[in-house]
């Protein structure tokens, strides 16, 4: 497994090369979203707005309206949860494509409660015009821009930053709207996005040894979400389905397959994994996703409930495959 | 400036059209934003007609349809700056935050003879872009304001472009004095000084009244200039009925700071009936007070 550093770092800068009205906007956090390199090498496109979210959501407005290419640096959670009607009213309602970079989603943050973007696609995917993007491996990280830029429209990303492992084929960029195939099967249907799908390419590992047989999809469009693939991969799912997601369970990546289930009368179970409808609190990620069940193993667990049957799996069995340190924070 | 120079007497003039056609809505439908008219008429029609240089119309003079909201297959809906003139780097810019100003947005823009008086038919008509609060469609406005302290932002990010492209155009923001309450002003506000934004001018309809009351009695927002000054601006304080007043401040230096305007104004100048009610900020028509605004009506 190889991991890879500072992607975002780099491709903001191979399309700040390209684009010259590509602008960096940073509310006192640029450093900590990988946009210091940015900021020696355009300084005059790098604005410091101050630790002022709402005045920049409504100022990147304004410098798109002039046909300026804003994209806002900061944590995800202080894209939405702070400035959620400047991000309607400023920004979404009049359609204006301004990118919403959000750093250290969900609980990848050891930042505790104020620092967790733990509903913000539960809101998010209520605002129209918006496309809402959650990347999970360096591979999307190297595409998801190019894929904001040429939106036309609004588009917020829950984007990783530091030390992202490589999970996809470099030379198979993120498609807009389009999840990627990670396993072929009829028996289960696992639809998972950002960090929880490389724990469930774990257990998926170990799963196929089982003879379980998983159609595995990872998800990093959540808005629009229109993709047939996971409509065909919800029908054949014997058992049925489960979701995973660094997010609630309440309106994310599983609400989503919800309503693809409900309204393609698809009769299959649904077990969504997340957090479930609680707060987290400040720990490593690592910690996080054992504590609230968002990890291979609670995946595992899921699919036994699913098949009403044990599988003989133990923690040590996923350990062997594990791929990734995940106590780095 | 525009081409023609309008006379002091002409804007007096369309100053009290505005307040007329106001006064006429709300006999017509029960009420109106009628006291912001009292306040911001010689504040909208000196703007209009003297200080802004915005070239003619390129908006459709009657009322139109709601286009629909904007998505991204609807981008080149009419947008409601057509009707302040072509975007040139030259050209100024009129941001409007205080949108439930927009009938008299709307009534400048016929005494301007930028839309058609008929068109004022269509003021807050159901299906129709002359709604009650202001929208990106709406005559006159650039932007949807609705939630206040939004459109300065918005309005300093388009003076930011401004700087930032060598255009020499000026972008004017007007307000009205409540809405110094809201934070994000004041962010706003330290980051227009912090960027030397002296292309950007915010003039403020200081009519003293909010929702709830006078506006000293819901959160007090004094000493308004030394708190502007305090942020790094060139603060003006005039009196917002006094036409020589208005051009004079809006043709002050004020080299790497931006501007702010404060315009004392008073809720029922030109309207007296309006004295023993303001302050009031949707004033209803009824039947014990329809036969006084009458008669005003009749006098004006």
């Amino acid at each position: 497994m190889i991991i890879e550093t500072n992607r975002h770092s780099a491709n903001i800068m191979r399309l700040a090369e390209k684009h010259p009205e590509i602008l960096v906007l940073s509310a006192d956090l640029g450093s900590s979203c990988e946009i210091k390199e940015f900021n020696q090498k355009y300084p005059d496109r790098y604005l410091s707005m101050g630790i002022a979210e709402e005045n920049m959501v409504s100022w990147a407005g304004g410098l798109a309206r002039e046909g300026f290419r804003p994209f806002i640096h900061t944590f995800a959670v202080f894209c939405y949860r702070r400035v959620l009607d400047q991000l309607e009213m400023s920004v979404a309602y009049p359609n204006l494509p301004v990118v919403f970079c959000g750093f250290v989603p969900g609980i990848t943050t050891p930042g505790g409660v104020t620092h967790q973007s733990t509903n913000d696609v539960g809101v998010l995917r209520t605002v129209p015009n918006l496309a809402i993007f959650d990347v999970g491996d360096a591979t999307e990280i190297d595409s998801v821009l190019d894929l904001a830029y040429e939106y036309n429209g609004p588009v917020y990303i829950r984007q990783l930053r530091k030390d992202v492992p490589r999970l996809f084929d470099a030379t198979e960029p993120m498609r807009f709207n389009r999840a990627r195939v990670l396993s072929e099967g009829t028996d289960i249907a696992l639809l998972s996005s950002s960090i929880c799908t490389e724990e469930a390419m774990r257990a998926t590992l170990v799963l196929a040894k089982k003879g379980v047989s998983i159609q595995h999809l990872h998800v990093s469009t959540l808005k629009p979400f229109t993709d047939p693939q996971i409509i065909e991969a919800c029908k054949k799912a014997r058992y049925g389905v489960i979701t995973i997601e660094n997010h609630t369970t309440v309106g994310g990546l599983g609400s989503a397959v919800a309503d693809v289930i409900a309204a393609n009368g698809i009769g299959k179970r649904l077990v969504k994994i997340g957090l479930n409808d609680t707060y987290a609190h400040g720990a490593s990620k690592m910690y996080l996703m054992k504590k609230y069940g968002l990890d291979a193993m609670s995946l595992v667990s899921a699919i036994e409930n699913l098949m009403g049957k044990k599988l003989g799996i133990e923690e040590e069995d996923l350990e062997e495959v594990r791929f990734v340190d995940y106590t780095a924070v | 400036m525009t081409k023609h120079r309008y006379s002091n007497r002409e804007i007096a003039v369309a100053a009290t059209q505005i307040r007329k056609r106001i006064l006429k809505f709300a006999l017509e439908r029960g009420g109106c934003y009628l006291t912001q008219a009292c306040s911001s008429a010689e504040i909208v029609a000196t703007l209009y007609m003297r200080i802004l240089n915005i070239g003619p119309s390129i908006g459709n003079p009657e009322a139109q349809p709601f286009p629909g909201v904007p998505s991204p297959s609807n981008m080149d809906y009419p947008k409601g700056w057509f009707y302040n003139g072509e975007h040139t780097p030259e050209r100024d810019r009129l941001f409007v935050s205080c949108c439930h100003y927009a009938s008299v947005i709307y009534c400048a823009l016929a005494a301007t003879d930028r839309i058609s008086e008929s068109a004022l038919d269509k003021f807050n008509v159901d299906g129709w872009n002359m709604e009650m609060i202001g929208a990106e469609h709406s005559p006159g406005f650039e932007n949807t304001a609705g939630s206040l302290g939004q459109t300065v932002s918005a309005a300093a990010g388009v003076a930011h472009a401004y700087k930032l492209k060598n255009y020499a155009g000026r972008i004017f923001c007007m307000l009205s004095d409540g809405e110094l309450e809201e934070g994000q002003d004041w962010e706003c506000f330290q980051t227009a000084s912090f960027y030397n934004l002296d292309n950007f001018i915010v003039i403020v309809d200081v009519n003293h009244q909010q929702l709830e009351g006078w506006t000293k009695d819901v959160m007090n927002i004094e000493p308004i200039e030394k708190r502007f000054e305090a942020f790094g601006w060139k603060a003006l304080r005039i009196n917002g009925h006094n036409i020589n007043a208005l051009t004079a401040a809006s043709a002050i230096e004020h080299p790497d700071q931006p501007l702010v305007i404060l315009c004392d104004t008073n809720p029922a100048q030109g309207i007296p009936t309006l004295d023993s009610i303001v302050p009031k900020h949707f004033v209803t028509i009824n039947e014990g007070n329809r036969s006084a605004f009458q008669a005003e009506y009749d006098r004006m």
